[in-house]
């Protein structure tokens, strides 16, 4: 469903990507783990078209769409829950549901997405008129992936979704990613968290220094045991 | 008491106009950090159209109409000529860019035109008054203050029930999530340049109205206010430029009332240095703007 080949990403000097190489399928969850700075959230931006990259191709569904900005892809199907969360927190949380997605259907389908959401996420129907910004962080984030989910994504790349979470709600970030997983929708995740990523990943990819350092099957992975001495020599 | 009671009705009507005139600003500013200087030529295009439209016999209501129009147009043409190529780039260049603009179109008017003041007759009833009771208030700032109010309320309508006025909202805090949401950039930013122009074609109006002329010149004097209001209000709130408008407009016409003819020439310097004052006490504006402008 997505392949990025030989990507590199270039601001200024420094060489934040240099020159990866994987492949995500249909319906899968691929974990992209590494050190801070080893070039994960960079890999995801240039995906979601919020960097161009400096050279190397990413390929959606078999069409070339690196350089494309990210309304396009948003429109194509690519979602992102971006790092930090990034909700609009001056705005209500029915308002972040809406500029969710307002680029996506009919006002009518719009309305009823944002009803299976807060099924979903009671939280969000109880505080609807609040300002997301008063919410938790565990209410943020899961505010920050409905919002995402709101564009009936194909395609979704969180990036370090269970940054900051208490434990109990890191379990149901990883919960939901699995059943979002489930219900068919492809998943590309950044996490720090490398033992819960690699339990439900069906792949797993190490950067270290902008390279891939080692990739291969979650279970493969978390049985080497050799992903936390990359992952902390990085 | 009287003479206090017609003052506040002005200092309401004059402070009205600045604030239109500071939320045109901000509302741009706030989207893609350009403080547009030439967002007082937009009001003298606004100006020129009523008084080409009046000479060409149009009737006062289309030519106001038309002003406020010819002001929206301008002001999105002027983000799609000038400012779209300089987007992303420092609030400096962005600001000398705003600088060019207005240079070139007072010139153009000059040159075009004439440097003089040209006349535009309004119907007599507009510039008249109504005694109510004891107190005289013309007739002109019944009007702006209408306009002022109905003009803020149709802006919080756009802004919180249309799509598009949302994402104006959220593009003010984190533009490049806005993108991610599907939401074309250039939509939302040629929306806020829309909005502006209309608010500025307004003020036109009502500017061009109280003096009963149209010069090259013209915008330039009121855009100042409107930009130490901006400043005064929180840069990028549009709360705070309404404020700042008010206070700006309040503080100017209750100096020119009340001060004694011996320090009447400091006025606009006493002004300022309340403004100032204002500012020390409350560094980020009296309702600072919320973004945290990440990227």
């Amino acid at each position: 469903m997505l392949a990025v080949e030989n990507l590199v990403m270039r601001y200024g000097p420094v060489e934040a990507v240099r020159g990866i190489s994987f492949k995500v399928g249909q319906g899968e969850i691929v974990a992209l783990l590494g050190a801070n700075g080893a070039g994960k959230s960079t890999t995801l931006a240039a995906i979601a078209g919020l960097l161009k990259p400096t050279s190397g191709t990413v390929t959606y569904n078999g069409r070339p769409v690196s350089g494309l900005p990210p309304e396009i892809l948003s429109r194509q199907g690519i979602g992102l829950v971006p790092e930090g969360r990034r909700i609009f927190a001056s705005l209500s949380v029915a308002e972040n549901l809406w500029l969710g997605g307002a680029s996506h259907g009919t006002a009518g389908e719009r309305r009823a997405r944002q009803n299976q959401m807060e099924e979903r996420f009671p939280i969000l129907r109880e505080r609807t008129r609040q300002k997301a910004g008063l919410l938790s962080g565990g209410e943020q984030q899961m505010l920050a992936i409905a919002r995402a989910l709101m564009s009936n994504p194909k395609l979704l790349l969180l990036d370090e979704p269970s940054l900051g979470l208490a434990p109990q709600m890191v379990e149901r970030v990883f919960d939901l990613i699995t059943s979002l997983r489930d219900e068919g929708i492809t998943i590309l995740l950044v996490e720090q968290n490398v033992p819960m990523s690699l339990a439900i990943a069906d792949h797993g990819i190490v950067l270290a220094n902008g390279r891939i350092a080692v990739a291969g099957t979650g279970a493969a992975l978390t049985r080497s045991g050799k992903i936390s001495e990359t992952y902390l020599a990085a | 008491m009287d003479v206090f009671l017609q003052q506040c009705v002005n200092a309401i009507s004059l402070g009205g106009i600045y604030a239109l005139l500071a939320l045109g600003l901000a509302v741009v500013f706030s989207i893609v950090r350009l403080i547009n200087f030439a967002h007082g030529e937009v009001m003298t295009v606004a100006g020129y159209a009523i008084w080409f439209a009046l000479l060409s016999s149009v009737p006062v209501a289309a030519a106001i109409v038309l002003g406020v129009l010819v002001a929206m147009l301008a002001s999105v043409a002027m983000e799609r000529i000038a400012f779209r190529a300089m987007r992303g780039a420092s609030v400096t260049s962005l600001l000398i860019t705003s600088f060019a603009v207005s240079e070139i179109i007072k010139v153009l008017f000059q040159n075009g035109i004439t440097a003089r003041p040209v006349p535009i007759v309004l119907p007599a009833w507009m510039s008249g008054s109504i005694n109510i009771d004891f107190l005289t208030i013309s007739v002109m700032s019944i009007i702006s203050i209408t306009v002022v109010i109905l003009s803020l309320i149709a802006l919080t309508l756009i802004l919180t029930r249309t799509t598009l006025g949302v994402a104006m909202r959220a593009a003010a805090e984190d533009f490049p999530v806005v993108r991610l949401m599907g939401i074309k950039a250039n939509h939302v930013v040629a929306l806020a340049f829309a909005i502006s122009g209309v608010l500025a074609g307004i003020t036109a109006v009502l500017w061009v109205a109280q003096r009963g002329s149209v010069d090259p010149l013209m915008g330039a004097a009121p855009v100042l206010k409107a930009f130490i209001a901006t400043v005064l209000g929180g840069l990028g709130s549009l709360s705070g430029a309404v404020a700042g408008g008010f206070v700006v407009g309040i503080v100017e016409v209750f100096l020119q009332g009340y001060l004694p003819e011996s320090i009447a020439p400091y006025r606009e310097a006493i002004s300022l240095s309340i403004i100032i004052a204002l500012l020390v006490l409350r560094p980020d504006g009296l309702l600072p703007a919320q973004n945290v402008n990440r990227s």
